[in-house]
């Protein structure tokens, strides 16, 4: 593997130029300082306000960083593994399976802590997107297209069969506010386990080399040796951790996995290595811009995260779809 | 002229023994499926009735019973109608208005309208209210879809995935504003958007019958056009049919037909996919003078059979929606992914 790894080293031009990355990282630090400066309390006023950014600001800006770059290195990752640049946890049906998980560990075993509640929800995550390739791999004309729109539509039903269950045992509404993507409830004390998603993040950054020669295609990666069961396996389970983790702990964040890593490789190309701290990045800053806009945009209230996300996700796909076509 | 242009593309009969074929051949699965829904029909409004049937309670039960029904029917028909005509439109079976966001469209062009004129200009109940907002969603969607349907964007599936993203981010844009809305505000916007079958409003019912009746007389006259239209567009304007103007009337009458549907039981993703798949199943030929009461049979079996069967059989009455977006979603997917097999 050592010798794999050499041949995809990144050309030495790249690693001069240190400072563009440099800037990008001060910008996210500084848009994670203006995030635990805003808020409703005025946290200069009095000595409560120190307390105050430990127990709710910190906490919930870690917790902006962590579900942000696991979603979006995980979104790349995604691609890497369906060979298709339209395809995240979002537009694979792989968050709705974590919240039929969640649900269902609910209601089936409501003793289940918050890290077995996890588990399931991930374990449900690793089904629904292993069902997602197995039907892809049974698509024999698989176009660009196709694909996503095939992981929307069996998300679809998954949430269908979601809303079902939930309404037979009176859950609807709190179904909307377990699922619905937002840091409101983010306090000290009850994000921490989202720590598991940078183990993801940080085995992403491990196996990104094999996962780029997984991406070549079983075929290719065979033929240079690389065990592509393992790292598809491998791969995929990274993706249904991160989603599960998140949708357990803050809920749906839709089409971060997939905006990121598209525009990170518009700009800089498609050296997977090389663009995963940008991806982490940019995970990182478009979850804390929603975040603030949802937070500032109604005063003293908020709005979730999620149709943030939603809107900018949705606007930025259809673009990168008309491009692409035009292209 | 309409029976010769109407042949099946799809490996139907041939042409000879579909031009041989008997008015009863075709006729047939209509009228099974009529009696179907009738049968459920009566069903819904007799079966479980708690009163005796010579009092005076038991004719009230009805009578709202009925108001459920109506409000089934007339979702029906739109959905059916809607979904019928939309293929013709836009040449190919898998998109419908819903998956494409029409109704989040809908819901949309409501919350805008209430967002930015407030409760104050949303109380002015009536018909020309309703018309106006009706206007907005269907300029938006004529423009809209008009843009995304027209020349060179003819790629299936980018359309189909472009309409599933909208959907999505229609739905986000809203339910933002939703959140800006004041309390008051959204208590009149929900009062015009959340319908469910079970409490359908008696108000609208006499306005969507008028609408939904016109729509199926003008539909129903140019049907012979329609068989045209959906041979594709070439072809139509071969024929001398002025394409565009067509296509655009269409998707008029579709956006119509969608707000009455959702104004009545809110947005139903797959159902009218689900209709319009399982009519092309049973039709015996190609023409709108089949398919289109074949759908409303269809879509009247289908959502009176669920209501029923969930109603009296599950006591889960609030439930015939999901269900039925369940197994139009999975309908859908086995469609597209035989499609993309071949």
């Amino acid at each position: 593997m050592s010798t794999l790894a050499s041949t995809v080293e990144e050309p030495p031009r790249l690693k001069q130029r240190w400072w563009p990355l440099a800037t990008a990282i001060l910008v996210v630090a500084s848009l994670l300082v203006a995030s635990i400066a805003i808020g409703v309390y005025d946290i200069t006023a009095d000595d409560f306000g120190g307390e105050l950014v430990w127990i709710t600001r910190v906490p919930r800006t870690l917790a902006l960083v962590l579900a942000g770059a696991a979603l979006a290195t995980s979104g790349l990752v995604m691609q890497m593994l369906t060979q298709n640049r339209f395809v995240d946890a979002t537009t694979s049906g792989t968050t709705e399976w974590a919240a039929l998980g969640l649900l269902l560990s609910a209601l089936l075993l409501p003793d289940l802590g918050l890290v077995g509640k996890m588990v399931v929800a991930s374990c449900f995550a690793f089904v629904g997107a292993m069902l997602f390739m197995l039907i892809l791999n049974r698509v024999v004309i698989r176009t660009t297209l196709v694909v996503p729109l095939i992981g929307i539509m069996l998300g679809a039903v998954v949430s269908a069969a979601t809303t079902f269950i939930a309404a037979q045992f009176n859950l609807l509404q709190m179904l909307g506010t377990w699922f619905m993507g937002s840091f409101t409830a983010v306090t000290r004390g009850r994000y921490e386990v989202l720590w598991v998603v940078a183990i993801v993040t940080l085995l992403v950054f491990l196996l990104a080399d094999r996962i780029t020669v997984a991406g070549l295609g079983k075929d290719v990666a065979t033929s240079v040796g690389l065990n592509y069961r393992a790292i598809l396996y491998s791969g995929t389970a990274l993706v249904a951790i991160a989603a599960g983790v998140t949708v357990v702990v803050v809920g749906f964040l839709p089409l971060l996995g997939l905006v990121v890593p598209n525009i990170v490789s518009m700009i800089r190309g498609d050296h997977v290595r090389a663009n995963l701290p940008w991806v982490a990045l940019g995970g990182i800053a478009l979850v804390t811009v929603c975040d603030i806009i949802g937070r500032v945009i109604i005063r003293p209230f908020e709005v979730p995260v999620s149709m943030v996300l939603g809107l900018v996700g949705a606007v930025v796909f259809i673009t990168l779809l008309l491009r692409r076509q035009r292209g | 002229m309409a029976s010769i242009i109407t042949v099946p593309s799809s490996g139907l009969p041939a042409l000879e023994t579909y031009a041989k074929s008997s008015w009863w051949h075709r006729a047939w699965p209509i009228l099974a499926v009529t009696a179907l829904a009738l049968v459920f029909a009566a069903g819904i409004l007799s079966y479980g009735n708690p009163v005796p049937i010579d009092s005076p309670g038991y004719w009230i039960i009805v009578q709202s019973r009925l108001t459920a029904l109506g409000t089934i029917a007339f979702v029906a028909v739109s959905q059916a109608l809607a979904t019928v005509l939309f293929h013709t439109a836009t040449n190919n079976r898998i998109l419908t208005p819903s998956i494409l966001g029409f109704d989040a469209l809908y819901v949309l062009t409501q919350t805008a309208l209430v967002f930015v004129f407030g409760a104050s200009a949303s109380s002015l109940e009536g018909i020309p209210k309703i018309l106006a907002q009706s206007a907005l969603m269907v300029l938006f969607a004529t423009l809209l879809y008009g843009w995304l349907f027209s020349g060179k964007r003819q790629n299936l599936h980018l359309l189909l995935l472009v309409g599933v993203v909208l959907g999505i981010g229609f739905g986000s844009v809203s339910t933002l504003m939703q959140r800006l809305l004041t309390p008051s505000e959204f208590d009149v916007l929900s009062a015009r958007l959340f319908g469910s079958i079970s409490k359908g409003n008696p108000e609208y019912l006499p306005f969507a019958a008028a609408i939904v009746g016109a729509i199926l007389v003008f539909v129903w006259l140019r049907r012979r056009t329609y068989d045209v239209v959906s041979l594709g567009r070439d072809v139509a304007i071969g024929l001398g049919v002025n394409y565009r103007r067509e296509v655009r009337t269409i998707l008029i009458l579709v956006a119509v037909l969608v707000s009455v549907a959702v104004t009545m039981v809110g947005p139903m993703t797959f159902f009218g996919f689900l209709v319009a798949t399982l009519t092309y199943q049973f039709a015996r030929g190609d023409s709108h003078a089949e398919k289109i009461p074949l759908a409303i049979a269809i879509g009247m079996a289908t959502l009176l059979g669920a209501t029923f069967v969930l109603k009296h059989v599950f006591a889960a009455a609030g439930l015939v929606t999901v269900i039925i977006e369940f197994a139009g979603g999975i309908l859908f997917l086995v469609v597209l992914l035989r499609k993309g097999m071949r």
